[in-house]
Formats: structure tokens, C-alpha cells, sequence
């Protein structure tokens, strides 16, 4: 009995061993996944930071209305003005289906004279 | 375990054969037994005190073998848990209310010297003054030569610099990583931004500090590794910004003027939506400050924050604001305007006789000095200094810039009747035009005490500090109005827009007293839409002239103000305001006397 005891623990060791050793180098694995993705991500983020910075100096305001001015002819596109705002009203709908085919005055005239002819 | 008899048999017969008592035999034995258990006590607790002796020397060797371990190793951020939080430029951006970048950060590299590697010093020399025009040749083949062991060239350099420098394959030449401040947007909000230098500077990195403007008040904040890289907001609006430079810069042209100066201002809230001083200057290449001469002759001199100037007529609005609010006079009141007004051999001068009295609402209207100066008195010195401290006109601006907290207003020495009476129309107290835009703010507003800011903040509801009451904020709104529909303000009229405002045009003080004939500061100060103001909007022109009518005009009505009404014109629909008609003639003011 006391043997057994003794070989089954001896194995216990042995395995938690195993999976300690197991476990560390994992960990250290994964440790050294993260720092290459933190540096992958620390470039990310620099290259962000130029292409916003670019992206800020291109669009700039100065720039941009050197270019709408340049590009008058074709965008001709102006400063906003009050005058620029207009009223949903103003906004062209299409005209609503005739209810009877006739519009103009003349059918109309016509359809009656028929009417009363008949 | 063997047990001793207590009374072994032989011992007690022959105890008893010699007439002994055998009890002493078992007494002896009992003690023997409790002697040989005392000491077999003692090794056990022995071994045992021995034992947690042990176990507390290594523990506390553990403890301390861990606080050695952990006080001779470097210090390093716990790797698993960071999720690149901890890679942040090490210092914020800045961006405008709608999170536009007006400042960011740019990897550059410095380019720095070690002459003892060099190979060829004279031609590493020669290369870098081609690629560097700005650097002399000889002095550079004087250091590389001399006894030095180190020595930066350039601060920043560009990529395709650096490939450059690197084609001339000197290996004593190199390069340092820097974090450089780009203000992507030039010259606008340049006062604002101010700019930023380097500090403490390493091979590896260099400090970046603010110098001037919001970059240095909120130095400490943006240098904050707490702030997690978060951006610090400023209530600016770039393209409000972007336009009202524009406008301000073709007015200044056009009315032939030294300088400028625009803000306008959430009347509400304090915010600067627009801050525009001229000349002005790239953040990026600051220019060196004057050593000598007028300090506001630099392009680095901000007008709107640190120029205090008389600003004249503007300040009748505050006069007459106090008059209504305490009692002393109704819109309807005749005011005495008979001229010219004496005080000892001093003489208060209308621009126009207008008669010898008119109403309150025309003494703004038309911008009489005799009567605001006769207001004033009835005023009194005392109360008009209370009056002008809870609008904060005589101490500094509380705004974001670092050079804010030194500019206070100047005011008069001694606060005499005089003085109250020339300080009613905005002579002898020098203030900002920060400070007008603030105090215009707090009388139009509904008569809440407002602090400018450049920060963006929620609007908070209710009135923390209450200057005027709203019946008189009202009707001093009514007023301004009227100076734009029939006054001196009358090319400021924006369809759609309800422009209110005074004029202000102030002759200029000579640096050894006295006034200049032919030099003026002309104010506009503003508001729109008149009926409930969004914005305030200050502009000030320095000496401007223009001519109209066969003659040159100085005064505000011909210069700051058609400024002031194109400005409007071009910013109001960037900040979404549409034009609308103004509520009918029953608002405003009731011309009835009492």
C-alpha cells in the first residue's frame, strides 16, 4: 500500500512538472507574440499619426480654396452664402398624375360640347 | 513501549524485609518516570521551537531575497496585460470642436555629428552644405576637424533629407528619432496654437514643450501620460477660423490698416468660435520675438488678447446698461446732449452737435458722448467701477492663453468724476478686446456674467452670475439693434441675420501722451442675431482709413463695421444659422417716458 503511494505521487510530480514546465513556455510564447504585435501596432499607430497629419495638411482650408478656386470652371463651387439656403418647398417634386386625361381648357370645352351634342 | 513497574515485586519484598516503606521505592519511581517525560517534553518543544525558527528564517529570507530582486532589477510594465494603451505620442493632439486636427505629432529625425568615427570630415562638409543651403561649409569643416566630440546639425529633418544624408555613406554622421509639433494648418489660429519648441534634448528623444498660446497653458496636460493620448479640444471652429481670417485679412487690406483683430464668441457659453489676429505667423517656423521697439509690431503680438486699446464708443452700451438697470433713466429718458460739455478746461465734444437733448435709446443710437458722459454722472464713479468689475473689465481674462493672466485692463489711477465721465464712453480704460467680447457677451446674453474660453464645454443650464436682469439685457438688445437699422452701425446689416452693434472709434494715444489726430482704433462690437444672440462678434481695426465720399474716413462706421457685416455674412451659414425674419416691431424697445 505504502508503494503505491509513493510511485503515485513520485507520477503526480513528474506530470505537474511536466505541465508547469508546459505552461511557462506558453507564457513565454505568448509574451513574445504580444510584444511583436505591441511593436506591429506602435508602427501602425506612427503611420497612422503621418497619414492624419497628411491628411490634416492636405486638407487644409487655404489649400482647399486655392483648389476650388483653380477648379472654378469645372466645380464652380462658392463660398456659402445665406442666399444658399433654400425651404424643402422649393424642392421640385414630380407633378402628381392627371386624374382625367384632359388638362388644358380647350378638351375640356370640347368633351362638354360632345357632351351636350350627344 | 516498555513499562516500568512502579513497585516491582523484588524490590518491595526486600523493602519490606529491612522493615523499609516500599512506598518510598514507588514514589521514587514515580518521580524517575516524571523526570525522564519532563525532559522527553523538553527535546519535542525544543525541536519544535527549532522547527517555526526555521520556517520564519526562510520566509523572511524569501521576503527578503524578493525586495532585493525587485529593487536592483529595471522597472518593467507588466507586458500581458498592456493593450497599447501605453503607445501614445508623448504629447496630445490638439483638434477644433468638430475634431479637426490643429495640432499633431510627426516622427522626424535629428541629424547629429560625432567626428571622431568620420572618414572624410571635409567631404561629409561639403555634401550636407549641398543638401542643407542654410549651412556654411567651413564652420562645419571646423567642428568635424577640431577637438569636438559631438555636435548636433540639424533639429529636424525630413525622409528624403535623411536618404540623403545617408547616400553620403559617412558613418559619423547620424541620426536621433524626434517627435516634432506639426500645425498642419499654417498660419491659422496661430496666436491660439502659439507653438512648441524642444526641451531637454537626448541622442534617443527630445522633450517637445509649449511656448506660447494654449500649447503652453495646457502644457502639463498634454504632456499628461494619464490622459491616455485623448486630444485636448478647443471650442475653435476651423473653418470659421479659416474663413474669418480671410475676410478679416481682405478688410485690413482694403481699409489700409496695421493690424486686425476678429472674435466671436458663443454668447452663451463663452466659447471662442473664431479668435483671428493680424499680422500673424506659421506655429511651425515661429519667428524670434522682438528685443527692442513696440512689442506689438511682432507678428507673434496678439491683438485680441493682448492689446489693450481705449475702445471708445463700445462702452457707451455699459453706461447706458447700468443707467437702465438701476433706475436712472428709461430707453425714453431725454438726456441732456447740449455741447460742448466742461469739466475744468476739459471739454467733452460730440462727433455731430445733436441738439440740446435727445432720447436714451438715440444717445446710443447715435453715439453722443456729452450724454453717456451726463448718464455717468448721475451714475456716480463708484458704483460705474463696481459695475465695470462684475463685467470683468479690470481684471485679466480668465482664457486659456498663457499670455492672458498678465494683460489687465489699465485703468485710471484715480477713479475722479472725470474719469467716470470719459470711461462711460470708452476713454481712459484700456481693455482687450477679449474683454469686450467677454462683457458684451454677459450684457447681451440675458445679463449672465460669461468667461471666455477656448476650450469646449457643455453649456450649463441657469445663470451662475447674474450682471444685469433680462428686461434690461432685452432692451439693451433693442438698442444695439436700432444702431444697425438707423444708426452708425448701418452698413453692418445682414438680411437675415438681425445684426445688433456699437461702434467704437477711439483715437490712438501717443507713447509720450496726448492723442493722434489720424490714427484710430475703430471697434465693431456685435451680435446676431439681435432679438436672442448666438454670437458676439469684436472686430478692431488699427489705423484704418479708407476714403469714401471724396474724403478719408476713420471712423468705424466705414471700416470695422462693412468688415464686420461680411464676416457675418460668410460665417453665420458655416455655424448653421439660417436667415430668418426677425420677429415683428413689437419686439424691441417701448419708447414711452415716464
Amino acid at each position: 500500500m505504502r508503494g503505491l503511494i509513493y510511485v503515485l505521487s513520485t507520477l503526480a510530480v513528474i506530470a505537474l512538472a511536466y505541465w508547469a514546465y508546459h505552461e511557462n513556455y506558453q507564457t513565454q510564447q505568448a509574451l513574445r507574440e504580444v510584444k511583436s504585435l505591441q511593436r506591429q501596432i506602435g508602427d501602425a499607430r506612427e503611420r497612422l499619426a503621418v497619414l492624419r497629419a497628411e491628411w490634416a495638411y492636405l486638407n487644409r482650408p487655404e489649400r482647399l480654396r486655392d483648389l476650388s478656386e483653380l477648379n472654378f470652371p469645372d466645380l464652380q463651387l462658392m463660398p456659402l452664402a445665406p442666399e444658399h439656403f433654400g425651404s424643402v418647398a422649393e424642392v421640385a417634386y414630380p407633378a402628381p398624375e392627371p386624374r382625367f386625361g384632359i388638362l388644358d381648357p380647350v378638351d375640356v370645352a370640347a368633351r362638354l360640347i360632345e357632351g351636350v351634342a350627344e | 513501549m516498555t513499562r516500568t513497574p512502579l513497585r516491582p515485586l523484588a524490590r518491595v519484598l526486600e523493602a519490606r524485609a529491612k522493615g523499609e516503606n516500599p512506598d518510598a521505592i514507588e514514589r521514587e519511581n514515580i518521580r524517575l518516570r516524571h523526570e525522564r517525560m519532563r525532559d522527553r517534553m523538553r527535546v519535542r518543544a525544543e525541536s519544535r521551537l527549532l522547527m517555526m525558527a526555521v520556517m520564519f528564517v526562510m520566509l523572511f529570507a524569501v521576503v527578503g531575497a524578493r525586495m532585493g530582486v525587485l529593487a536592483s532589477t529595471e522597472p518593467s510594465e507588466p507586458r500581458a496585460s498592456a493593450g497599447g494603451e501605453s503607445i501614445v505620442a508623448q504629447r496630445a493632439d490638439i483638434v477644433d470642436r468638430n475634431g479637426r486636427l490643429l495640432a499633431t505629432n510627426l516622427v522626424t529625425n535629428a541629424l547629429y555629428a560625432q567626428p571622431p568615427m568620420m572618414i572624410e570630415p571635409a567631404r561629409a562638409a561639403r555634401e550636407l552644405a549641398k543638401i542643407f543651403p542654410d549651412l556654411d561649409e567651413e564652420e562645419l569643416v571646423e567642428d568635424f576637424t577640431g577637438k569636438r566630440k559631438f555636435l548636433w546639425i540639424k533639429r529636424k529633418i525630413s525622409p528624403e533629407q535623411q536618404q540623403m544624408v545617408h547616400d553620403i555613406g559617412e558613418p559619423g554622421l547620424l541620426f536621433g528619432p524626434r517627435e516634432m509639433r506639426l500645425y498642419p494648418n499654417g498660419r491659422l489660429a496661430a496666436h491660439v496654437l502659439g507653438g512648441a519648441g524642444f526641451g531637454r534634448e537626448g541622442v534617443h528623444s527630445a522633450e517637445v514643450i509649449g511656448v506660447a498660446g494654449v500649447e503652453k497653458a495646457f502644457d502639463d496636460y498634454l504632456r499628461d501620460p494619464a490622459n491616455g493620448g485623448a486630444p485636448l479640444e478647443l471650442s475653435l471652429d476651423l473653418t470659421v477660423q479659416a474663413t474669418a481670417r480671410r475676410v478679416l485679412e481682405g478688410g485690413m487690406k482694403i481699409m489700409d490698416a496695421k493690424g486686425a483683430t476678429a472674435i466671436l464668441m458663443d454668447a452663451r457659453t463663452g466659447e471662442l468660435v473664431s479668435l483671428v489676429s493680424l499680422p500673424d505667423f506659421d506655429p511651425n517656423d515661429r519667428p524670434v520675438p522682438l528685443t527692442e521697439g513696440d512689442p506689438s509690431d511682432s507678428p507673434l503680438f496678439n491683438r485680441a488678447v493682448q492689446g489693450v486699446y481705449e475702445l471708445g464708443s463700445t462702452f457707451k452700451v455699459f453706461t447706458a446698461a447700468q443707467a437702465l438697470e438701476m433706475g436712472v433713466a428709461a430707453p425714453g429718458t431725454m438726456v441732456d446732449t447740449q455741447g460742448p460739455l466742461r469739466w475744468g478746461k476739459f471739454r467733452i465734444r460730440d462727433f455731430h452737435d445733436y441738439g440740446s437733448e435727445m432720447s436714451l435709446t438715440d444717445v446710443i443710437v447715435k453715439s453722443s458722448n456729452i450724454g453717456t458722459a451726463r448718464l455717468a454722472q448721475q451714475i456716480g464713479g463708484d458704483r460705474q467701477r463696481v459695475f465695470l468689475e462684475r463685467l470683468g473689465l479690470t481684471e485679466p481674462t480668465p482664457v486659456e492663453l498663457v499670455e492672458a493672466p498678465g494683460i489687465a485692463p489699465l485703468l485710471p489711477a484715480r477713479w475722479s468724476e472725470l474719469s467716470t465721465m470719459t470711461i462711460s464712453y470708452g476713454h481712459g480704460l484700456s481693455a482687450s478686446p477679449l474683454h469686450l467680447a467677454a462683457a458684451y457677451a454677459s450684457v447681451v446674453n440675458g445679463g449672465c456674467k460669461v468667461a471666455p474660453t477656448l476650450v469646449r464645454r457643455v453649456p450649463e443650464p441657469g445663470c451662475a452670475e447674474r450682471v444685469i436682469s433680462e428686461k434690461t439685457s432685452r432692451t439693451i438688445r433693442g438698442m444695439l439693434r436700432e444702431v444697425v437699422t438707423r444708426g452708425t452701425a448701418s452698413f453692418a446689416e445682414v438680411e437675415g441675420y438681425a445684426v445688433g452693434g456699437k461702434t467704437g472709434t477711439a483715437d490712438k494715444p501717443r507713447p509720450r501722451g496726448g492723442y493722434y489726430e489720424d490714427r484710430v482704433i475703430a471697434t465693431f462690437a456685435g451680435l446676431f442675431p439681435a432679438h436672442d444672440p448666438d454670437y458676439v462678434l469684436i472686430v478692431t481695426l488699427d489705423e484704418p482709413t479708407v476714403s469714401a465720399l471724396g474724403e478719408a474716413q476713420r471712423t468705424a462706421g466705414w471700416t470695422a463695421v462693412p468688415v464686420a457685416s461680411e464676416l457675418i455674412r460668410r460665417v453665420a451659414p458655416l455655424l448653421d444659422m439660417r436667415p430668418e425674419i426677425e420677429p415683428g416691431p413689437a419686439f424691441g424697445v417701448k419708447l414711452t417716458g415716464n
